[in-house]
């Protein structure tokens, strides 16, 4: 059994998803993906082939590259590792609220 | 060309019609002029440090300003201004901005500089086009913080007092956004084309726009006079009275006309004489439905299906085609969708024919051509077409580019194995859905009594007949007049595909730009076809000029034109008629007075 009170330590977390809306991860989608990491301390990247992009940074997302089909994966370092990633999971899962 | 004489007059392209004539006013972007220098003592590092994030939090505060009076008029727009937020304080600009300042002891400005010249490599480097042109954005935000650093206030399109047209290099969608609608007669700008967001926000907001003029900016004084036709892209600085008197009366009519046109949108296309056609529209986008219904179309006549699948490493999944067609299929019920399946050359369609070059592309491996060769492709698109006919029972599917009848079969043939696969999962689909063709290949014309047996509709695309049979590439500036819709050969060629349809009982519809051309409307009528489809705009002025034709006359008129040897000769011949029979649809949108322009195209 976990101790809650421990609960609080530092975490890892990681989880592949692959992008599945129309335009990929362009200007609306990486808004939303800033606007969500940005509510946890962890720190947050999006990883592709071996490149990153820190998840708080839209245009580093921008730059990175993703359009529809991509795989990537998600890996958030810190305290609230774990509670970042069901929020962005939500996010990508729902393709950002997008077709 | 116009009576009286003007400083100047520049051609550029059209976005939204109208006539305007005001004074100019420029909006200056030119890009504030900077100073550099460094900070001597790690107190006034702090200091610029602060003085940064200052201009930051000012620029955050206008952008959010900005964005909630955005969003009850354009909500769907609001998330660029957004997007402009978040680069304010994103790390690649911000953070690196700081760090400048802190490590190289220069001024903010200066730093920031740096920081843009940063982002810009690395902007530059990208593949993909769109996220590329994202640049701009962030070089708007950087900007907007350089503005409020330097206290270099530019004239902002907030600040007009009187009702202007607005003359600018380029206008960023937040610039366009805070145009007072009511102050803004116009707006010309420099850059920009048929899509740009000037385009489309003018659009919305009926405000007459020209872009793509070049040199527009440079060449206008603030406060010279102007007017400006948004309809034939002409933008005409300092007009002497003459001029000026006749584009006040053009301006008067043209509203009148386009008021009682866009009232009149709804009614059927029936002549004088009792002969109804349908009227639908040609479209490429979803978002387009709104022009389709706002506009009197009857359903959509050709759904071009390609650009999901442009800039995209694997094509799209039939989920993501099912959902798009059925909400255009669900929007436009109880009228009817004809979704044309992909038609796409090779190099757009990112296979493993991707990279090898075609010598001869426009007859290379392309359209229904790649999708027989793509067999998956082809059948993920057909399951997802079908799945929507089962459920909006609305749907038609077309085959582009056929050629003959072997082509033909080979076509149906999947797509009766995909309904196959669809029963034995018990997928509904639509029994009755209606499967036709466009005819665009010559050989089909000479064939078409033989497809005619084999399909539920015809659709005579014409861009692609033309060049086909008259062998001329319209973007090869070398032979593009030689592109003549109206050339003898084309309009027998219609009439025998449309009497091979009339005679085998099916419905023949045309598509392309020739449909969309008012001028061509009594020849059109004469073919005796089921409907026409074209650019959502060109559908009040079309039906309106059909309401007020006779069929008997129509039919007459087509008679007489194809004992012509020549195009000149029938369009000397429509013009005349037009003239005569349809004069106040026409005496508006010709620029030579009393003689009609060759062919207008974009419509309304």
């Amino acid at each position: 059994m976990r101790d809650p009170h421990r609960r609080t330590e530092f975490q890892v977390e990681r989880k592949e998803f692959t992008i599945r809306n129309k335009l990929g991860l362009h200007a609306r989608a990486a808004a939303k993906i800033v606007q969500t990491s940005s509510q946890f301390k962890s720190r947050i990247r999006i990883v592709k082939n071996g490149r990153e992009a820190d998840a708080k940074s839209m245009l580093d997302i921008l730059t990175l590259s993703c359009p529809r089909g991509t795989r990537i994966e998600l890996r958030a370092e810190g305290k609230d590792a774990a509670e970042a990633l069901a929020a962005l999971a939500v996010l990508f899962n729902n393709n950002f609220g997008e077709e | 060309m116009f009576p009286g004489n003007a400083r100047m007059v520049l051609q550029g392209i059209g976005v939204a019609p109208g006539i305007a004539i005001g004074k100019a006013y420029r909006v200056d972007r030119d890009k504030v002029s900077l100073v550099y220098y460094y900070l001597p003592s790690p107190a006034q590092i702090k200091r610029e440090k602060d003085r940064f994030n200052a201009a930051v939090e000012r620029a955050e505060a206008d952008l959010k300003e900005i964005r909630s009076k955005m969003a009850g008029v354009f909500p769907e727009h609001a998330y660029i201004i957004d997007t402009h937020i978040h680069i304010l304080r994103d790390k690649m600009l911000y953070d690196e901005t700081v760090r400048i300042i802190d490590q190289q002891a220069i001024n903010a400005e200066w730093a920031l500089r740096q920081a843009l010249e940063k982002a810009q490599q690395i902007f530059a480097k990208i593949d993909d086009e769109y996220i590329r042109s994202r640049f701009s954005d962030v070089d708007f935000v950087a900007e907007r913080i350089l503005q409020n650093l330097t206290g270099q206030n530019k004239q902002s399109v907030a600040g007009i007092r009187e009702r202007v047209i607005v003359v600018a290099q380029d206008l960023s969608p937040a610039d366009t956004i805070q145009l007072q609608v009511e102050k803004t007669l116009a707006i010309v700008t420099d850059m920009g084309g048929k899509t740009s967001h000037t385009a489309i926000i003018t659009r919305s907001l009926d405000i007459p726009a020209v872009v793509g003029l070049e040199k527009v900016y440079h060449a206008v004084r603030s406060g010279e006079l102007m007017v400006v036709d948004g309809h034939a892209g002409k933008v005409i600085v300092d007009p002497d009275e003459e001029l000026l008197n006749y584009y006040y009366e053009r301006q008067y009519q043209f509203e009148r006309y386009r008021k009682e046109v866009v009232r009149c949108a709804e009614l059927p296309a029936e002549t004088e004489d009792g002969y109804t056609i349908r009227i639908q529209a040609n479209i490429e986008l979803l978002e387009e439905v709104v022009a389709v219904i706002d506009n009197g179309a009857e359903g959509v006549g050709l759904y071009r299906t390609e650009y999901l699948y442009l800039n995209l490493d694997q094509p799209p999944d039939e989920e993501t085609l099912f959902w798009d067609y059925r909400e255009l299929a669900e929007i436009i019920y109880p009228e009817t969708v004809t979704i044309r399946t992909l038609d796409l050359g090779a190099d757009k369609l990112n296979t493993r024919m991707r990279g090898s070059t075609e010598t001869n592309p426009a007859l290379g491996l392309r359209s229904i051509r790649l999708c027989l060769q793509e067999d998956e492709t082809f059948r993920t698109q057909l399951r997802a077409i079908l799945r929507v006919s089962g459920i909006t029972k609305n749907v038609k599917i077309m085959f582009p580019m056929i050629s003959g009848v072997g082509e033909l079969r080979a076509a149906k043939t999947v797509l009766e194995e995909v309904k196959q696969s669809l029963i034995q999962e018990s997928i509904e689909f639509d029994k009755d859905l209606q499967v036709g063709i466009m005819i665009e290949v010559p050989s089909a014309v000479a064939v078409a009594d033989l497809l005619a047996r084999e399909v539920d509709f015809f659709s005579i695309g014409t861009n692609d007949l033309v060049q086909y049979a008259l062998a001329i590439d319209r973007v090869n500036e070398h032979v593009a007049h030689l592109y003549e819709p109206l050339h003898p050969a084309i309009l027998r060629m219609i009439k025998q595909a449309a009497d091979a349809g009339r005679q085998a009982g099916i419905p023949v519809s045309l598509c392309g730009e020739l449909a969309g051309e008012p001028l061509y409307i009594p020849i059109l009528l004469g073919f005796g076809l089921d409907s026409l489809s074209m650019n959502p705009l060109a559908v009040p002025r079309v039906k309106k000029i059909i309401r007020n034709a006779s069929i008997e006359e129509s039919k007459a008129c087509l008679e007489e034109v194809l004992q012509f040897t020549t195009a000149g000769q029938i369009n000397d011949y429509l013009c005349e008629l037009a003239w005569r029979r349809f004069r106040e649809d026409f005496e508006l949108f010709t620029d030579e007075m009393g003689k009609l322009p060759a062919a207008s195209s974009v419509g309304q």
